[in-house]
C-alpha cells in the first residue's frame, strides 16, 4: 500500500490520506479531533428542513447528510457537501470533516470516482477499530449515491 | 475511599458500587482514587473530560488483538501498570451513552477481581449538565506496579455452552435479552446504528424475556431508583434474586449494564453476561432460535 495509498484519490482527498498515514498513531487520533473541529456547520437554510438531509445508519452516533449538486443533472457540476453530526460524537465528525475537506466543490464525476475504501486507507484501524471506521464508509457511499442521482448519472447500483 | 453516603444510592443492594457528581467532585486528586472515561466514541475524551480522569478504551485497550476475547492477566497488569493504577486503588469509572461503556469496563475489571471499582451515576452526561469543570490536559500518571490476576470467567461470563445448559434444563432458568424490540422479534439482525455488528439470523434465545437496557436508566441517564428497578425486573419480568441469570445483547455491552443493575443495585446473587451475545448465537450453526415478541421454548425435533 505504501506510496500508492493515494495515488487514485482527488488531490485535496490524497493529501489528507498523506498527512494521516506520515503520523505516529497516536498523532492521527488528534488530527482526527482537528477535522470534527473544522466540520462547518449545517446551513440556517438546511436547519430549518432538516427532513431533507439522509440519516447514516452506519455511524454510531446521529449523522445526517446532504449533497447538493448545482446545476443539477450535470456530472460536470461542483457538489456542495453538508453534514449534521452532535458535538458529543467527534469521532463522527471527524469523519465527516475528512470528507468535507476532500471532497466538498468537486465536480460530482471526480466524487464517484473516489474508490469506497478511502477510510481503510486512513491507517486508523488499530486506534480507531475497524468498527468504528465503517461509520466514514457508510457516508461516503451515501455521498456516492446521492451524487449518482442529484448529477444525472445512471446508476450502476 | 469512603463510600458516598447519598440517600438514593443507600437504597441499592450495593451502594458502594456507585458515586455521584458532588462525591467525586470533592474528591478529585485524591491519593488513592482513579477516574476513568470509558466511551463509545474514541474521541469523546480528548474534547474534554473529567480533571485527572484517564482514558480506557473498551475496544482498542480491554480487547485481546487477535482472538475474539478480553486481554488476560498479563494484558491486564501491563494495562493497569500503564496508566498507574495499583490493585488497591478506587477506581471510579464514567463514560457516554448512559454509562453503557463505562459498565463494560467495570464488568472487565469484575472479572479480574479488582477490588474496588465504582460507576459515576448518571456518567459525562451528569457531570456536564452540572456545569461541573472539564479539561483537555491529559494527567501524566506514574506507572505502578499491578500483580498478574488471572482472569476468572466463571462467575459473572457466560459462554454459548452455558447457555445450551440453560435451555437444557426442564424447570427453565432465566435468559435477559437487553437489545431493542426489534432485535429480539428478528426484525432486524443488527441496531440501527450498528450493521456492521450484524448476525445472518434474527431474534433471539428461546425464552428469554426482552428488557432493554435502557428502562433501567432514567432520562437524565442515571440510575433508576430501587423501587422503580424492582417494578422492572422483579415485579414485571417475575425474576428472582436467586435464579441464576444469564444476560446478553449483541457483543456484551449493553448486557454489561444490566449485569450491573442485577448484581449491584438489586443484589441479585447469580448474574452473567453472555459476551459472546447475538453476534455468536445469530451466527453459530444449529442453535435454535425463536423469532417474534413472545419468548418461545426450544422446539425439540
Amino acid at each position: 500500500m505504501t506510496g500508492t495509498a493515494s495515488d487514485d484519490l482527488p488531490e485535496a482527498l490524497a493529501g489528507i490520506v498523506d498527512d494521516f498515514r506520515a503520523m505516529p498513531e497516536r498523532q492521527r487520533l488528534e488530527l482526527l479531533l482537528e477535522f470534527s473541529r473544522e466540520l462547518p456547520p449545517l446551513p440556517e437554510r438546511l436547519a430549518t428542513q432538516h427532513d431533507r438531509l439522509e440519516p447514516v445508519a452506519e455511524c454510531r452516533s446521529p449523522l445526517y447528510l446532504i449533497v447538493e449538486v448545482d446545476p443539477p443533472a450535470t456530472p460536470a457540476s461542483p457538489i456542495r457537501l453538508h453534514f449534521d453530526a452532535p458535538a458529543e460524537a467527534p469521532t463522527t465528525r471527524g469523519f465527516a470533516g475528512i470528507l468535507h475537506a476532500g471532497l466538498d466543490g468537486l465536480p460530482a464525476a471526480d466524487v464517484l470516482a473516489v474508490p469506497e475504501d478511502v477510510p481503510q486507507r486512513l491507517g486508523l484501524a488499530s486506534a480507531v477499530s475497524p468498527l468504528r471506521l465503517s461509520g466514514m464508509a457508510g457516508m461516503l457511499f451515501r455521498i456516492k449515491r446521492q451524487v449518482r442521482e442529484k448529477a444525472g448519472v445512471p446508476g450502476a447500483r | 475511599m469512603d463510600r458516598d453516603p447519598d440517600p438514593k444510592l443507600a437504597q441499592y443492594a450495593h451502594p458502594e458500587r456507585l458515586v455521584t457528581t458532588p462525591w467525586l467532585a470533592d474528591r478529585l486528586g485524591s491519593d488513592g482514587l482513579v477516574v476513568l472515561e470509558s466511551d463509545e466514541d474514541v474521541l469523546l475524551y480528548e474534547t474534554g473530560h473529567v480533571p485527572g480522569a484517564v482514558k480506557i478504551d473498551w475496544f482498542t485497550e480491554l480487547n485481546d488483538p487477535v482472538t475474539r476475547d478480553y486481554v488476560d492477566g498479563a494484558g491486564f497488569a501491563a494495562l493497569m501498570s500503564d496508566k498507574g493504577i495499583s490493585r488497591d486503588d478506587t477506581v471510579v469509572i464514567y463514560g457516554d451513552k448512559s454509562n453503557w461503556w463505562a459498565a463494560y469496563a467495570l464488568w472487565v475489571f469484575t472479572l479480574f477481581g479488582h477490588p474496588d471499582v465504582r460507576l459515576l451515576d448518571g456518567g459525562r452526561a451528569a457531570w456536564l449538565a452540572e456545569g461541573r469543570p472539564t479539561t483537555t490536559e491529559v494527567p501524566e500518571r506514574r506507572p505502578r506496579e499491578y500483580p498478574v490476576v488471572e482472569r476468572d470467567d466463571s462467575v459473572i461470563r457466560a459462554f454459548k455452552d452455558d447457555v445450551l445448559a440453560h435451555l437444557a434444563d426442564p424447570d427453565g432458568r432465566p435468559l435477559v435479552d437487553v437489545r431493542s424490540p426489534q432485535e429480539y422479534t428478528g426484525e432486524r439482525t443488527h441496531m440501527p446504528d450498528y450493521p456492521q455488528e450484524g448476525a445472518l439470523r434474527g431474534g433471539h434465545i428461546p425464552g428469554a424475556v426482552s428488557v432493554p437496557w435502557a428502562r433501567a436508566a432514567a432520562a437524565d441517564g442515571r440510575f433508576r431508583t430501587r423501587a422503580e428497578l424492582e417494578g422492572i425486573y422483579q415485579h414485571e419480568q417475575g425474576l428472582s434474586p436467586r435464579a441464576d441469570v444469564i444476560a446478553y445483547c449483541r457483543i456484551g455491552e449493553r448486557s454489561s449494564h444490566t449485569w450491573f443493575v442485577l448484581t449491584h443495585l438489586l443484589g441479585f446473587s447469580q448474574v452473567r453476561n453472555y459476551d459472546g451475545s447475538w453476534t455468536e448465537w445469530g451466527n453459530a450453526v444449529r442453535v435454535p432460535i425463536v423469532t417474534g415478541a413472545e419468548p418461545g421454548k426450544v422446539e425439540r425435533r
